[in-house]
């Protein structure tokens, strides 16, 4: 079988599958591209020679056991790694073909959200959380409208559309992790990146969300990762999958799921181990 | 094994933190300029605090050396100044006041550290908290027109007739003095040893309390063989920090200690503090040599304060690992 | 039960009861004070006290409302040296610095903290009054600041540094930068600790009276300006206390009623703010 990661190169080229037929050959747009990164803190490296690409309008997951460097990798796809003073960045990360380390990391990342693994919502109101990143970003016009079509994205609005002022904390963990996404949704993104999102959350918020997940491709291209494979086959488009800091496969999900082209891959979702 | 290539051309710049330009245009780097400039004003004051004290007393300091320590008069007309009866008299108030409230303190913070409800401690502990914040002026007002009448009319004589043997409470009593400092400053340090005991205390780990009591001992046992000793480096700390609060105490000392340079074993004589004579005698000093003796005796109190200080913050934190199970048990 | 059993047992009883005595009698202190000041002050306080000046000395009557205002103002100064250096160096130590320079900082803020009331006098006097000349409510208030420098510092930086990192990144990861992510969400999901931190300051520093007794000094009139020797509420009860005069007695005790009162008040205020509780999200 052809090795995937060889055709996975560093411009425009989607990750194709082995030709079954199967798959159609419609070409895919790419809104991110990560080229040969290589990741360290301090002295130790974490992620060797990770080039993706991320296709536009579609949910990329990447899975992998604990420590294999795949939220390391997310971050770095909205720079959220400088935060960090020990972690070092080799190689290039392009969004629209620019190259994101070299722009204003601010203006980055309003184009590339970020949700947490647990819901963060700042100490304000419901209203004043989903408003904050447009009044931060200096954006004009009505800001009352803007919340309550983020809050609609999110599926939120109708639970809450009665207590705007209200505090955040008030609502149950899967609310807040929704108001989150409005949050990050109401400054358009291009990309919504997604740690582990719903790995704090009970299984019907969980499910409310992967829902939701799937409508937002319209809006906008999404990384998730997760450490539920199950989550990852039903809701991503293409799935990545790391090992120790190195990208082993990259496909389209049903591909990786039911063929998968690297033997740790198979063991992997076969749980054997993870 | 897939095929990491191992020779990685970076095809890239190698960032780590945003670069500085980046910052600076955020603000960020303003922002970190300005908040440092506040924080080390914090340290230049500190610095210059202490070159002040050391230049505003050369004159002393090379007039008398080291006899300015163990010299007894304090002669302002004939330029003759000796540090002793205040040393003197700042030890021996700061010693009355730990011996009288180092139990007292300890036995209270015992009580809220161990028995109390968690309800009833901290109702307690707040009104400690509020003792604490009782300015030094009013507690010499109460010493002033409380506790030397009651040391004069009752205690003094009683003392006197019961213990006149010792030379302690020999000489006649006029209610101000040594004692009376004693008491007052007693009284003031006391929420301090109670409050951190008590932190102290609670720190304790529950199952050393429960070996104890699971082999048989009563709760007072327990507390007075395991719990305290456990304890007794941040406790031993928390006196540290009374007694430098002591030491430096000045209102209510000068208010009550008679504000005489004696040196004397009788506890009912007048005596001077360190802070006393600063307080009452720097807007009188006539002379640089006269001032500059007085800010002498501030570099003394300062250094005494900054070594108990720095002792204890050692003591406290050193029991606080020990807590949480650093140390050996 | 044996003998020594039965005397264990009645040791532990007792020494338990005797450490209840002890917190009694310590927690009854603050309750003495205040009822003494209020049986002896309370009569005294009246509408002259807040609003004529000492009267000549030997005479009866006046007030001390020149104490109050000088008070007023040295607090004043004191809060515009202290708070913006304690809170701004706090961010600093909290949201900026390396472990190095925060060692340095800290330590430094602690030494002052702990340098007696009466030193930052000599201090204050060296620096301000003998380049003056004389004796000023400038002097008074950079003492005073200098105390509430430490308390301001410290439990601001703790504060700071409870708002969970998730809120940080939060913010980040929408475009804020590091200042923006600072004045929008640390610091407002801190205020209230802030806020404790210096309401305390201010009522530690409002009672202090040896800083001032070679800086600020005294008046018996008003002192206009900030560069006059300037009443205090403190002194005025050192002086009045000490004398030999009844009148100053009765009046000392008023004062001390309205010192320890208003100290009281801000205490109770501020530890009622800091046990609403900080803001932390509910898991």
């Amino acid at each position: 079988m052809a090795s995937v990661r060889s055709a996975v190169s560093v411009k425009i080229t989607p990750p194709m599958a082995a030709p079954t037929g199967r798959e159609p050959q419609t070409p895919l747009e790419m809104r991110m591209t990560v080229a040969h990164v290589n990741f360290y803190y301090g002295p130790k490296q974490v992620l060797f020679d990770i080039n993706l690409n991320i296709a536009s309008n579609k949910v990329t997951s990447l899975i992998g056991p604990s420590g294999c460097g795949k939220s390391t990798l997310l971050r770095t796809l909205n720079r959220m790694h400088e935060t960090v003073r020990s972690a070092r960045l080799q190689g290039e990360i392009l969004i629209d073909n620019q190259n994101i380390l070299a722009q204003d990391v601010t203006a980055l990342r309003r184009r590339v959200g970020m949700l947490f693994q647990r819901p963060n919502p700042f100490p304000k109101s419901i209203f004043d959380n989903v408003a904050y990143g447009l009044r931060i970003n200096g954006v004009k016009g009505s800001i009352a409208d803007a919340v309550e079509k983020s809050l609609r994205h999110a599926a939120l609005w109708d639970e809450v559309k009665d207590q705007l002022h209200k505090s955040a904390y008030e609502l149950s963990g899967g609310q807040q992790q929704r108001l989150c996404i409005a949050r990050a949704l109401a400054v358009e993104p291009e990309v919504l990146l997604l740690d582990e999102p719903c790995s704090a959350l009970d299984p019907i918020s969980t499910a409310k969300i992967e829902e939701l997940l799937v409508q937002l491709r319209d809006l906008c291209t999404i990384v998730i990762v997760t450490h539920n494979m199950q989550q990852a086959a039903r809701v991503s488009d293409f799935t990545a999958f790391l090992l120790t800091g190195q990208l082993i496969e990259f496909s389209p999900t049903p591909l990786l799921f039911t063929t998968p082209s690297d033997a740790r891959t198979e063991a992997y979702i076969t749980g054997r181990f993870g | 094994m897939a095929t990491t290539s191992t020779t990685v051309p970076s095809a890239g710049p190698i960032t780590g933190s945003r670069s500085f330009l980046s910052k600076l245009r955020d603000g960020d780097e303003i922002a970190r300029l300005v908040t440092f400039i506040f924080a080390g004003s914090v340290v230049l004051i500190t610095l210059l605090l202490v070159y002040e004290l050391w230049r505003e007393s050369y004159l002393p300091r090379h007039k008398f050396g080291f006899a300015f320590f163990v010299t007894s008069v304090w002669d302002p007309i004939f330029d003759k100044f000796g540090a002793l009866p205040f040393i003197y008299g700042t030890v021996v108030t700061a010693t009355l006041a730990l011996l009288i409230a180092v139990p007292l303190g300890i036995g209270a913070a015992i009580f809220l550290a161990e028995l109390a409800p968690a309800r009833i401690s901290d109702t307690l502990q707040f009104f400690i908290d509020l003792l604490a914040a009782v300015p030094s002026v009013i507690y010499g007002l109460l010493g002033v027109f409380v506790v030397i009448p009651v040391m004069r009319q009752y205690i003094q004589p009683a003392l006197k007739s019961s213990l006149g043997f010792l030379p302690f409470f020999q000489g006649p009593g006029y209610g101000v003095g040594f004692l009376t400092a004693g008491i007052v400053l007693a009284i003031m340090v006391i929420p301090y040893i109670i409050s951190v005991s008590r932190e102290v205390l609670i720190s304790v780990p529950r199952d050393q309390r429960e070996a104890a009591l699971a082999l048989g001992a009563t709760r007072w046992e327990s507390t007075w063989k395991v719990v305290l000793p456990f304890a007794r480096t941040g406790i031993m700390g928390s006196i540290f920090l009374a007694l430098a609060r002591a030491l430096g105490e000045t209102m209510a000392v000068t208010m009550v200690i008679g504000n005489t340079p004696t040196i004397s074993a009788s506890l009912f004589s007048p005596g001077y503090s360190i802070a006393a004579v600063i307080a009452n005698e720097f807007t009188e000093a006539t002379g640089d040599l006269y001032l500059q003796s007085l800010i002498e005796l501030g570099l003394v109190l300062f250094l005494l304060t900054f070594l108990l200080n720095g002792l204890a913050r050692l003591l406290i934190v050193a029991t606080s690992q020990r807590g949480s199970g650093m140390g050996q048990a | 039960m044996s003998n020594r059993l039965r005397w264990r047992k009645f040791v532990s009883n007792f020494m338990l009861t005797m450490t209840g005595l002890c917190a009694l009698v310590a927690v009854s202190v603050l309750f003495f004070i205040l009822g003494y000041l209020v049986y002896h002050g309370g009569t005294s306080i009246s509408w002259d006290f807040f609003t004529k000046l000492p009267a000549p000395v030997g005479e009866t009557g006046g007030g001390m409302a020149n104490a109050i205002l000088g008070s007023a103002k040295l607090l004043f100064l004191a809060t515009l040296l202290g708070v913006p250096i304690g809170f701004f160096g706090a961010i600093y130590l909290a949201e900026f610095s390396g472990g190095t320079i925060a060692f340095v900082v800290r330590y430094a803020a602690d030494l002052l903290n702990g340098v007696p009331s009466i030193v930052i006098g000599i201090f204050a006097y060296s620096l301000v009054v003998l380049p003056f000349k004389h004796f000023s409510a400038l002097a008074g208030g950079f003492a005073l600041g200098l105390m509430m420098i430490p308390i301001t510092l410290r439990s601001t930086e703790e504060f700071l540094r409870a708002v969970p990192r998730a809120l940080r990144e939060g913010a980040m990861a929408l475009g804020a930068s590091q200042w923006k992510t600072i004045a929008s969400v640390v610091v407002p999901a801190a205020y209230r600790g802030i806020l404790t931190a210096i309401l305390l300051a201010f009522a530690r520093v409002a009672g202090e009276t040896a800083p001032l007794l070679f800086t600020a000094f005294g008046n018996r009139f008003w002192s206009s300006g900030w560069d006059q020797p300037t009443a205090s509420l403190p002194v005025m009860i050192f002086t009045y206390a000490i004398a030999p005069y009844d009148d100053w007695h009765r009046q000392a005790w008023a004062a001390g009623l309205v010192l320890l009162g208003l100290i009281l008040i801000i205490n109770i205020i501020a530890r009622v703010i800091l046990s609403r509780g900080v803001a932390v999200p509910r898991t």
